[in-house]
């Protein structure tokens, strides 16, 4: 442990990602503290500009607070993220492992089934899912894992493919272990690294969902979002910039930290990239 | 000696930092003369490469670099020279071969072209007078049908031709120095002796001074004219062929020279004539490509192993030596029933293993164990040492207590401190950690122990030590074993009885020593033929 993070730390922009990240979760964390009110509610004059009227960040249309509802959807966006990845990843990872171990038909099967996933456009699937769905927290999470999973299954069964003809896997086989056994035990921590790499990678994307299903007015219309915000103001850009703007730079700040974590994970835990520097 | 090609003075190559010892080359002094070949040996780790590429200015920069020391190519500092000169020197002058020529040639130009990209960057010649000058080029290194050959890409050369265009690609030029690193470590015993005989040839038509940088004494003996022994980076020993193989002065020399596996094969022992497993009319196939559930066609078909008959009776150990390909590997995984065979049978205590599914075979599983090839791939990363020994034994149900308690014994018995309990495999030499896999197979105290090449990826030194082990233990546990082995020297020295198979097929079934006296099969008489260094130390 202590020696990753040496080798994290060597990336520096990958520490500043992680300090923003922090900053970001710490808002999140602290949001019913600093704006105890509910970020829908009317908490002043509308169309405010930035620190006048109260308002840190200034006030929309309808009078709510940006700065609030900034401070509460970082909540939204980091746990429809997190929710989305830990859902695509662990079926991913399932399917990736099945078909990367076992081989042959099942192989075949569920590889076809990944593939007919794949040529859907993501987004525009999502957008699909949530629409047949009632937009809810519940929808959102499962359209962004479902559009997300065939990327990891991919990753999974590729890095099963070449464990389980290594030569400690083939002698677990010899002792007689189970499958399940070799799958968990021996194949699946060696293959542990790039999942978690792709799983911090897929973290912004699915946060970039979010916020696009959001915009579009497909976002649970009872929890204040990033990109709820954003399709709220985007009428007023010209009048009131500071409506879209705020939100889109926490939506930019946010994702750019996860990508520059992601990188810096991807240094730390896969040390053949890691000569190449 | 007269006027020297290569003059190596005082020559030090840093590590990076937070290697194991600051130097990767410390303080060497070599000659090479003219129409000589030099022989550096060393085991791996002993800095041997690493000379050589910092002669074709060819080092991995900027950590591992030449630091103090010269490199004179007839009289100029290869390290002082600007990178342009350093390109002319390549090619025209010093040139190279290695020892993987399947990596080593580009896999999507035709050999014919890469043979003149030599050309064109070094001379001008029309493309006519080039494309006959890759001809003849191809011919004199005896490939057959050169026509044919500079249409070929790579892949459709097998590893021997791919050898020989390597060699006519170094040679084009006609360079005074011809560098080959390790350049028949990759190739099948019949093969290598082949390219060690062209290599000589080239170097007595040429002229060239060769270096010559290699691990196997054998070879050494078959083409060296001089020899420097390596050691941790510092040339311990130089002197002629003769010296220094026939009359070695630095102990480590000595103690090398002693661990190569003599030809002579082991006294016979007493054997028990009961057997302890019987293979019987063994076949497999292997079928590649096919498309989408079986759509698309049928692919290639390789038969593996075809009607394999084997004898293993209890105490011996049983060889079964061939060339890569040869369907040794195969038999052995149908054995252990890691890969299931066609049709056939395997008899151990009068139970066919062949026909049990997975968990009829369970049970059988703790008397076949088998040992691995690669010491490296063999031991799951992130298991503790402790744990990749209990774990058979826990697998059967054994209380914790006592299979930690028989790890720790185990531990002692291959040779290892029983600290090792708790340590990760990377914490471990190659020759340890294959102490450890053999450890693992031991758990279970097996009747029979199958093991696959087990001392080919290791140094000589740590071979020999292996093979000891592997002796030693198989005395103490009434063990029978199957031994794997592309090496016949190695055969030679642990094998009670021998099985030769080429093509999937047993040709040659014999007592070690009548195999080595009176070979029947002419493959086996073409592979002994082919071992190298046979006229030194023979007896």
């Amino acid at each position: 442990m202590a020696n990753f993070w040496r080798l994290f730390r060597r990336n520096r922009s990958a520490v500043a990602g992680l300090a923003i990240l922090v900053m970001v979760i710490l808002m999140a964390a602290t949001a019913q503290l600093l704006y105890p009110a509910d970020p829908f509610s009317l908490a002043g004059a509308s169309m405010q500009p930035p620190g006048e009227g109260g308002f840190l960040l200034g006030s929309d249309s309808l009078g709510r607070d940006v700065a609030a509802g900034i401070a509460h959807g970082a909540k939204t966006s980091l746990l429809i993220g997190l929710l989305a990845t830990i859902v695509a990843v662990g079926f991913g990872t399932v399917m990736g492992a099945l078909a990367g171990y076992y081989g042959g038909w099942i192989d075949d099967l569920l590889m076809r089934t990944t593939e007919m996933f794949q040529t859907i456009p993501s987004f525009v699937f999502a957008i699909l899912l949530v629409a047949i769905m009632k937009p809810s927290i519940h929808s959102i999470v499962i359209a962004i894992a479902v559009v997300s999973w065939p990327a990891v299954a991919r990753l999974v069964r590729g890095e099963f493919l070449s464990l389980k003809n290594r030569e400690f896997v083939q002698a677990c086989h010899t002792l007689g272990m189970s499958d399940a056994k070799v799958i968990l035990g021996e194949i699946l921590p060696n293959c542990l690294s790039p999942i978690i790499v792709i799983g911090s990678l897929m973290v912004a994307t699915a946060i970039l969902i979010e916020s696009g299903l959001a915009f579009l007015g497909l976002g649970d219309p009872n929890i204040m979002s990033w990109g709820f915000q954003i399709g709220a103001g985007r009428t007023l850009l010209r009048s009131a910039w500071w409506v879209c703007t705020f939100p889109g730079i926490a939506i930019l700040v946010t994702v750019l930290a996860i990508n520059l974590v992601g990188e810096g994970l991807n240094d730390a835990l896969n040390p053949r990239l890691r000569e190449r520097q | 000696m007269s006027e020297s090609l290569l003059e190596i003075r005082n020559l030090h190559i840093c590590l990076p930092e937070g290697s194991e010892r600051p130097y990767a080359v410390e303080a060497a002094d070599l000659d090479l003369a003219p129409n000589e070949i030099l022989c550096i040996v060393g085991e791996s780790g002993s800095g041997k490469s690493l000379t050589a590429r910092a002669v074709m200015g060819l080092l991995p920069k900027p950590h591992v670099r030449v630091v103090d020391g010269s490199i004179r190519l007839a009289g100029e500092d290869v390290n002082q020279v600007s990178e342009a000169r350093l390109r002319e020197i390549r090619g025209s002058e010093v040139s190279m071969i290695f020892q993987e020529p399947m990596t080593a040639l580009n896999p999507v130009m035709t050999i014919g072209d890469q043979i003149d990209e030599v050309f064109r960057f070094h001379e001008s010649m029309t493309r006519k007078d080039r494309r006959s000058r890759a001809l003849d080029l191809l011919a004199d290194v005896h490939l057959p049908d050169p026509d044919q050959i500079v249409r070929s890409y790579p892949h459709e050369l097998s590893g021997g031709q791919r050898q020989r265009a390597m060699i006519a690609m170094a040679l084009a030029l006609d360079p005074k120095i011809l560098i080959a690193d390790e350049p028949t470590t990759a190739l099948d015993v019949t093969t290598q002796a082949q390219i060690l005989k062209l290599i000589k040839e080239m170097q007595a038509a040429h002229n060239t001074g060769v270096l010559f940088i290699t691990h196997d004494f054998g070879v050494v003996a078959d083409v060296a004219d001089r020899v420097a022994v390596m050691q941790q980076g510092s040339v311990v020993e130089t002197g002629t062929a003769d010296e220094v193989l026939n009359a070695p002065k630095h102990p480590y020399t000595q103690a090398l020279i002693a661990a190569v596996p003599s030809l002579a094969p082991r006294p016979p022992r007493d054997q028990s004539a009961e057997p302890a497993l019987q293979v019987k009319g063994l076949n497999k196939v292997f079928r590649s490509g096919g498309g989408f559930l079986g759509f698309g066609g049928g692919g290639r078909t390789v038969q593996a192993a075809k009607d394999v008959t084997l004898d293993l009776k209890r105490g011996e150990t049983l060889g079964i030596v061939g060339e890569s390909g040869s369907g040794k590997s195969t038999v052995a995984r149908c054995i252990v029933r890691l890969i299931d065979a066609d049709d056939g049978q395997i008899l151990l205590n009068g139970t066919d293993l062949r026909p049990l599914n997975r968990a009829e075979m369970r049970p059988h599983r703790a008397s076949i164990q088998m040992v691995f090839q690669d010491p490296f791939a063999s031991l799951n990363p992130r298991t503790r040492v402790g744990k990749i020994i209990a774990q058979g034994p826990l697998l059967r149900g054994t209380p914790l207590a006592e299979a930690q308690e028989r790890a720790r014994e185990l531990l002692s018995i291959v040779g290892l401190d029983e600290r090792a309990y708790d340590r990760f495999p990377h914490e471990f030499s190659g020759g340890q950690r294959q102490r450890i896999g053999i450890a693992r197979a031991l758990a279970l105290n097996p009747e029979v122990l199958v093991a696959d090449e087990p001392v080919s990826a290791l140094d000589v030194s740590i071979q020999a030590q292996i093979l000891l082990l592997l002796d030693e233990i198989r005395e103490k546990m009434h063990l029978s074993m199957i031994f794997i082995t592309h090496d016949l020297r190695v055969a030679a020295q642990v094998c009670d009885r021998i099985a030769v198979m080429r093509y999937g097929e047993i040709v040659e079934t014999g007592a070690t020593a009548e195999i080595f006296a009176d070979p029947q099969a002419p493959y086996t008489k073409d592979l002994l033929a082919a071992v190298p260094g046979q006229n030194w130390r023979a007896a």
